[in-house]
C-alpha cells in the first residue's frame, strides 16, 4: 500500500457535432484541404461580426444536463488573449466568469460501488487552428504550417473537481464521459481525430493529509491509453521524488508517447496573463426554464441508468450491463436482439464475445455491418432446435457478420447441419476408437481426460458438425461395453 | 501623448507599413482618441455598475447552416509566406 494518495483532476475538450462553426457559417467537416473552411469571421479580419450558432448552444446545454450540471440563467462570452500562430485573432472567444453550467457530476463504479466525480464547470468556446511543424516536434522546428479550418469549431470544456484518486479512475471517467456525450448526441468524441482531448492535473499527498500536494499539469496525451500511461508514470515519478525528500515543482509536462515518459515544458510556455474581458460583439445569453426543460426532454436514457435497467429488466450481471451500455449503438443493438430471442444472457454472451471480437479484429463499426440483431436471434433458435451446435454457430456467426446471409442459408450452403443421427455418429465413433487404441486404454484405465480427446477426434472427423452431447454419450456407452 | 515612435512600434507589431503621411495622420488621430477617453476618465462612476454591452440586447443567434467559405487564394492573400495552401510561420519555440 502506497503511503501517498493520488489526486487527479481532468480538463476535457470535446468538439460539438454541428455542421457549421460556432460564430460563422464555415463547414466543420474533418479532413478538408487546408484553409478551405475559412472566412473573414474565423480568420479574424477587421470589421466582422461573430453570431452564435444556436445548435452549438443547445448541444452545450444538453451536454451539461447529461452531466447533471446547473445551467446558468445568464451567461456571456469573453476574449482570452494570447499570441500563438494557431489563433489568427490573437484571442479565443471563450467563457470566463459566467460559464454556461456549473456543479455537475459523473458517476463511476469503483470496486463495484458507485462513486460521484464532481464537475466544476462546463463552458462553450471556439477551437484553435492546427499546426504542422517542420521538425519532429514544435521545439526547435524551423517553421510551422498553419491550417485554420479548425479555427472556430465549437468546443465544450469540461473541468472536473480533483476527485479522481487513481490513473484507473481517471481512465474510467474518460470512458464514461465519452459514453455520456455520445449518448447525448452532441460529440462523436474521436480522440484520434482530435474531437476529444484531455489535459490532467495530478498531485500526491501523504495518506490522511487534508491539503493537496503540489500539482503538475500534463498535456499532449492523444488517447485514453496515453492518459492512463502518463498518469501512471507521473505517480511513479512523484512518489520517487517525495520518497527522496525532493520537492515537486509546479509545472506543465508533456507526455512523450514514444519514450513513455513525461518531460518538463518549463520555460517553453510562458506564464500567461490572458487579460480576459467580455466579448463586446456577442450579446449575453439568457436561458429560461422552458428552454432547459425542452432540451432535457430530448435526452435519451443515459448509460448509467440504462446499465441499471439492463440488470433489473434482463437479469444481466453488472459487468455485462456496463459493457453493453458503454456505447449507445451497442446497447441499442443488444436490445433489438433481445426482441428477437428470449434469453438475454445468451444474447449478451454473443454480443460481448464474438461480435465485439470480430468488430475489433476487422476494425468495423456496428452500423457498417450487414449483420442485424435479427440474424443473431435466428441463429440462436437454430442452436435451440438442434440444427447446429454451439461450436458450429461460431462459424455461422462469422459468415453472417461478413456477408449478411441469414443463419439458415449459411447452414444449408456450407452443409453445417449438426449430425444428430445416432447410426451415423456411431459409425464415426467406431472409426475413432479403432484408430486411437492408446486413448481408449487410458480411458478404461481411469483417465477421464482421454474421453475429451476422443470426442475431439469425432468432432474433427465431422468438421465440428457432430452433436457434442450425443457423441459424449455414444463414446461412454461404447467404451463401457467391453 | 502618443509619439511617432510609439506609432511606429505599434505599426510594426501589427505588421503595418505606414507611409510618412499615414504615420502623421495616425499619430494625430490616436491622440484625439486618447483625449476623448481622457474626458470619460474624469466622470464619476462610483455608483455606476460596470457593463460590457452598450445596447440592451440578448440571445442573438444564427441557425446551424453551412455557408460558402472564402476561396483559398483570398484566404491566403495577406499571408506573407504561404506554402502548399498553409500559412507558413517562423519558429515558434527555441530549442533548449
Amino acid at each position: 500500500m502506497s503511503r501517498y494518495e493520488t489526486v487527479i483532476g481532468l480538463e476535457v475538450h470535446a468538439e460539438l457535432l454541428t455542421e457549421s462553426k460556432l460564430f460563422c457559417g464555415c463547414s466543420t467537416e474533418f479532413g478538408a484541404e487546408p484553409n478551405t473552411h475559412c472566412c473573414p469571421v474565423c480568420l479574424g479580419l477587421p470589421g466582422v461580426l461573430p453570431v452564435l450558432n444556436r445548435k452549438a448552444l443547445d448541444y452545450a446545454i444538453k451536454a451539461a444536463l447529461a452531466l447533471n450540471a446547473e445551467i446558468a440563467s445568464y451567461s456571456k462570452f469573453d476574449r482570452k488573449n494570447y499570441f500563438y500562430p494557431d489563433l489568427p485573432k490573437a484571442y479565443q472567444i471563450s467563457q470566463y466568469d459566467l460559464p454556461l453550467a456549473k456543479k455537475g457530476w459523473l458517476e463511476l463504479k469503483v470496486d463495484g460501488q458507485p462513486r460521484r466525480i464532481g464537475i466544476t464547470r462546463i463552458h462553450l468556446e471556439e477551437e484553435a487552428g492546427k499546426s504542422v511543424h517542420s521538425g519532429e516536434s514544435i521545439i526547435g522546428s524551423e517553421f510551422s504550417l498553419e491550417d485554420y479550418n479548425r479555427v472556430g469549431i465549437p468546443l465544450i470544456e469540461i473541468v472536473s473537481e480533483p476527485d479522481l484518486r487513481s490513473p484507473a479512475e481517471a481512465h474510467q471517467y474518460l470512458e464514461r464521459l465519452k459514453a455520456v456525450l455520445q449518448y447525448a448526441g452532441v460529440s462523436d468524441c474521436k480522440m484520434e481525430e482530435g474531437s476529444l482531448r484531455c489535459d490532467a492535473n495530478i498531485s500526491l499527498r501523504p495518506v490522511g493529509q487534508a491539503e493537496f500536494g503540489v500539482k503538475v499539469e500534463i498535456k499532449n496525451m492523444n488517447s485514453f491509453r496515453a492518459v492512463l500511461r502518463a498518469l501512471e508514470y507521473e505517480v511513479a515519478r512523484q512518489t520517487e521524488l517525495l520518497d527522496s525528500g525532493t520537492a515537486i515543482v509546479q509545472e506543465t509536462r508533456a507526455w512523450d508517447e514514444g519514450r513513455g515518459i513525461t518531460v518538463s515544458m518549463r520555460g517553453k510556455e510562458e506564464a500567461h496573463d490572458y487579460r480576459y474581458f467580455p466579448e463586446p460583439d456577442l450579446p449575453p445569453v439568457v436561458i429560461d426554464r422552458e428552454w432547459v426543460e425542452r432540451l432535457r426532454s430530448e435526452l435519451p436514457e443515459l448509460p448509467g441508468p440504462r446499465a441499471d435497467r439492463f440488470v433489473s429488466q434482463y437479469g444481466l450481471p453488472a459487468y455485462d450491463a456496463d459493457l453493453l451500455t458503454s456505447s449507445r449503438r451497442l446497447a441499442d443493438w443488444f436490445e433489438a436482439a433481445v426482441q428477437e430471442y428470449h434469453d438475454a444472457k445468451a444474447v449478451s454472451n454473443w454480443v460481448m464475445g464474438d461480435l465485439l471480437r470480430l468488430l475489433k479484429a476487422e476494425e468495423k463499426e456496428l452500423d457498417e455491418l450487414p449483420l442485424t440483431p435479427g440474424h443473431l436471434g435466428e441463429m440462436l433458435k437454430l442452436i435451440d432446435d438442434g440444427t447446429i451446435s454451439g461450436k458450429i454457430a461460431k462459424t455461422v456467426f462469422e459468415e453472417m457478420f461478413h456477408t449478411g446471409k441469414r443463419a439458415a442459408d449459411v447452414v444449408k450452403e456450407k452443409g453445417l447441419v449438426q449430425i444428430s443421427d445416432e447410426a451415423e455418429l456411431a459409425r464415426i465413433v467406431e472409426t475413432v476408437i479403432a484408430a486411437n487404441p492408446k486413448s481408449v486404454a487410458d480411458f478404461r484405465g481411469g483417465k477421464e481426460a482421454a474421453l475429451g480427446y476422443l470426442v475431439g477426434q469425432v468432432m474433427k472427423e465431422t468438421r465440428g458438425r457432430a452433436n457434442p452431447g450425443l457423441v459424449n454419450q455414444l463414446l461412454r456407452d461404447r467404451l463401457s461395453r467391453q | 501623448m502618443i509619439t511617432r515612435e510609439q506609432v511606429d512600434h505599434v505599426a510594426h507589431l501589427a505588421r503595418l507599413a505606414l507611409s510618412d503621411e499615414e504615420r502623421e495622420r495616425m499619430t494625430s488621430q490616436l491622440n484625439k482618441i486618447l483625449e476623448a477617453a481622457g474626458k470619460l476618465q474624469k466622470l464619476d462612476t462610483t455608483d455606476v455598475p460596470p457593463t460590457a454591452f452598450a445596447v440592451p440586447i440578448q440571445n442573438v443567434f444564427r441557425p446551424d447552416e453551412v455557408r460558402e467559405s472564402l476561396p483559398r487564394d483570398l484566404v491566403l492573400a495577406n499571408a506573407p509566406d504561404p506554402e502548399r495552401g498553409f500559412f507558413r510561420v517562423p519558429r515558434i519555440m527555441e530549442e533548449e
